[in-house]
């Protein structure tokens, strides 16, 4: 099992299905289907519309490394035996940017612009964290 | 105790407002059951999307928001920009406050369309489960989505938005460090500063790594504060003890709460606070004799640079390498110490308006700036969520 421990994320009724498709490591982004266009984070209605016409798609978890830090004191104390680990903002291919971190890798090769794909780290409940690592060049 | 208070009569009339604002759009939501199918954020969408259908705009016309609890979670939410914010809570008038401050705003030309909205559901949510309820807290977005990823707060935000200028811009720790290393050079000056002595650039670049590439002596103090301002009227304020420090002036624009939500990491929404505030002045950077930019971090004040007009964007660099904002620069910047070196209490933007005032009264001692007519206060909240500039100045600039 891991050594660290993690502040498991709270869900509310909008976001159970990402988080149950987790439980299958399966990563679903948001899609107005007015705007043709991802939504992140969840929200009951269209940024862009306003419009309530919202899915659930299939991700492949593909993406790029928009900006990254290093975080050399861990923010949550469970954090602690993974310190220096490297927290990113990570430009997924349907055109959504979130934080995310990349596991797997030393802090020195997650760059800006990497490749990433998305991983899966075990919660306590069954659920999964979507983290990244770095993809196969 | 007197049985009634005498009708007063109001201290300034000043028609000002009159016939300035007008409301357009309008709509409501409620049941003959008492209670409603939405909830929480998606309720105040319906009813926002409802009040604009019916003034025949889109949320691209809103410049302005008011919310009893969090203007800035709504325009998150909303994925808006505005200009106008106000989130005054006078319990069940907040709403006529409302209206009235943003009447003023739109008056002055802060702004052009203003959404207020409201939303409550206690009846339904008596049977709606807890995890599901109605309003989420400013925080749990950012529980739900970012917390558990081990970002520092705020600083791991900030360092990634350096990391993006660096990649970007080629933008140098060395250059960030000098930030510090002018800011602690006006502290040096001012015996009330938490550190006075001097710093150099390798000071910086041997402090500890905070989060890469922010090294702890990029980052603000945390130390105890406090600080107030008077304002009144112009005419008043020439018949009181202190020189009038006029407001020529101000602007200020959000976009984002969260770090992921915030459009462009090197561009802050000070590019549409420092430009309201300069054309409401008449006045351009050139013109600035101090700046008081928030420096939370040394990257903070750089982004102020370019975002105000002082340079470039991408340039903040190269433009703080020379020392410049330094006593005896061509820019005095923080000239209290900043953030850096002066204070840091938690929310530091009153202590710019204080400085500010102070060097323009000319009360700043071996700080002074020699001259010193107009200064600005370019305040910046959250993760860069939220600039506000104000323009400053002495009676000679009025």
């Amino acid at each position: 099992m891991s050594d660290h421990q993690r502040l498991e994320p709270p869900q509310s009724e909008l976001t159970a299905p990402f988080w149950d498709a987790t439980r299958e490591r399966r990563l679903l982004v948001q899609w107005c289907l007015e705007c043709d266009a991802a939504v992140f984070y969840p929200r009951e209605v269209c940024p862009g519309c306003l419009g309530e016409r919202l899915e659930w798609r299939a991700s492949p978890g593909t993406g790029t490394i928009h900006a990254v830090t290093v975080e050399h004191r861990a923010q949550q104390p469970g954090l602690a035996s993974l310190v220096p680990y490297a927290v990113v903002l990570v430009d997924l291919d349907e055109g959504i940017r979130l934080l995310s971190t990349v596991v797997h890798a030393a802090p020195d090769q997650v760059v800006i612009g990497r490749r990433v794909v998305v991983g899966w780290e075990p919660l306590s409940d069954g659920r999964h964290l979507p983290v990244f690592e770095l993809a196969k060049p | 105790m007197p049985e009634h208070r005498d009708a007063v009569a109001p201290a300034r009339v000043d028609r000002s407002l009159r016939g300035a604002a007008a409301l357009v759009g309008v709509a409501d939501a409620v049941s003959p059951t008492g209670e409603l199918d939405r909830h929480g954020q998606a309720l105040e969408a319906a009813v926002v999307r409802d009040a604009l259908a019916d003034a025949g705009l889109t949320l691209d016309d809103v410049d302005g928001v008011c919310h009893a609890t969090s203007s800035m979670q709504l325009a998150e939410y909303l994925g808006i920009h505005p200009r106008f914010t106000d989130s005054t809570n006078t319990g069940g008038s907040s709403f006529e406050v409302h209206v009235e401050h943003a009447a003023a705003a739109i008056a002055a030309g802060l702004c052009e369309v203003v959404v207020g909205v409201y939303a409550a559901t206690p009846r339904s949510d008596r049977h709606r489960p807890a995890a599901a309820f109605p309003r989420r807290s400013p925080a749990d977005a950012m529980l739900e989505w970012e917390l558990p990823y081990g970002l520092r707060q705020p600083m791991g935000a900030y360092a990634l938005a350096a990391s993006r200028h660096m990649h970007e811009f080629g933008t140098t720790a060395e250059q960030l460090a000098q930030i510090a290393v002018s800011t602690r050079a006006w502290a040096t000056r001012n015996e009330r500063a938490r550190y006075q002595t001097p710093l150099t650039i390798d000071d910086v670049l041997d402090s500890p790594m905070e989060s890469t590439p922010l090294h702890r002596l990029d980052c603000c103090l945390v130390t105890d504060g406090a600080g107030a301002f008077v304002l009144t009227s112009a005419e008043r304020a020439r018949t009181l003890a202190k020189p009038p420090v006029y407001v020529l002036g101000a602007g200020t624009c959000h976009d984002h709460l969260m770090i992921s939500q915030m459009p462009d990491l090197t561009t802050t929404p000070g590019v549409v606070s420092g430009a309201t505030a300069f054309a409401m002045a008449g006045c351009a950077p050139s013109d600035v004799d101090v700046l008081m930019g928030y420096d939370s971090f040394t990257i903070t004040a750089l982004l102020h640079l370019e975002d105000l007009g002082f340079c470039a964007k991408g340039e903040g660099g190269p433009f703080a390498e020379d020392g410049r904002l330094g006593p005896g620069g061509s820019l005095p910047m923080n000239t209290n110490g900043g953030g850096l070196s002066y204070t840091h209490p938690g929310m530091y933007g009153m202590f710019l308006i204080v400085e500010a005032v102070r060097q323009l009264r000319g009360e700043c001692g071996a700080r002074q700036v020699d001259g010193a007519e107009v200064a600005v206060a370019h305040g910046s909240g959250m993760v860069l969520s939220c600039m506000s500039t104000l323009v400053l100045g002495t009676e000679a600039t009025r």
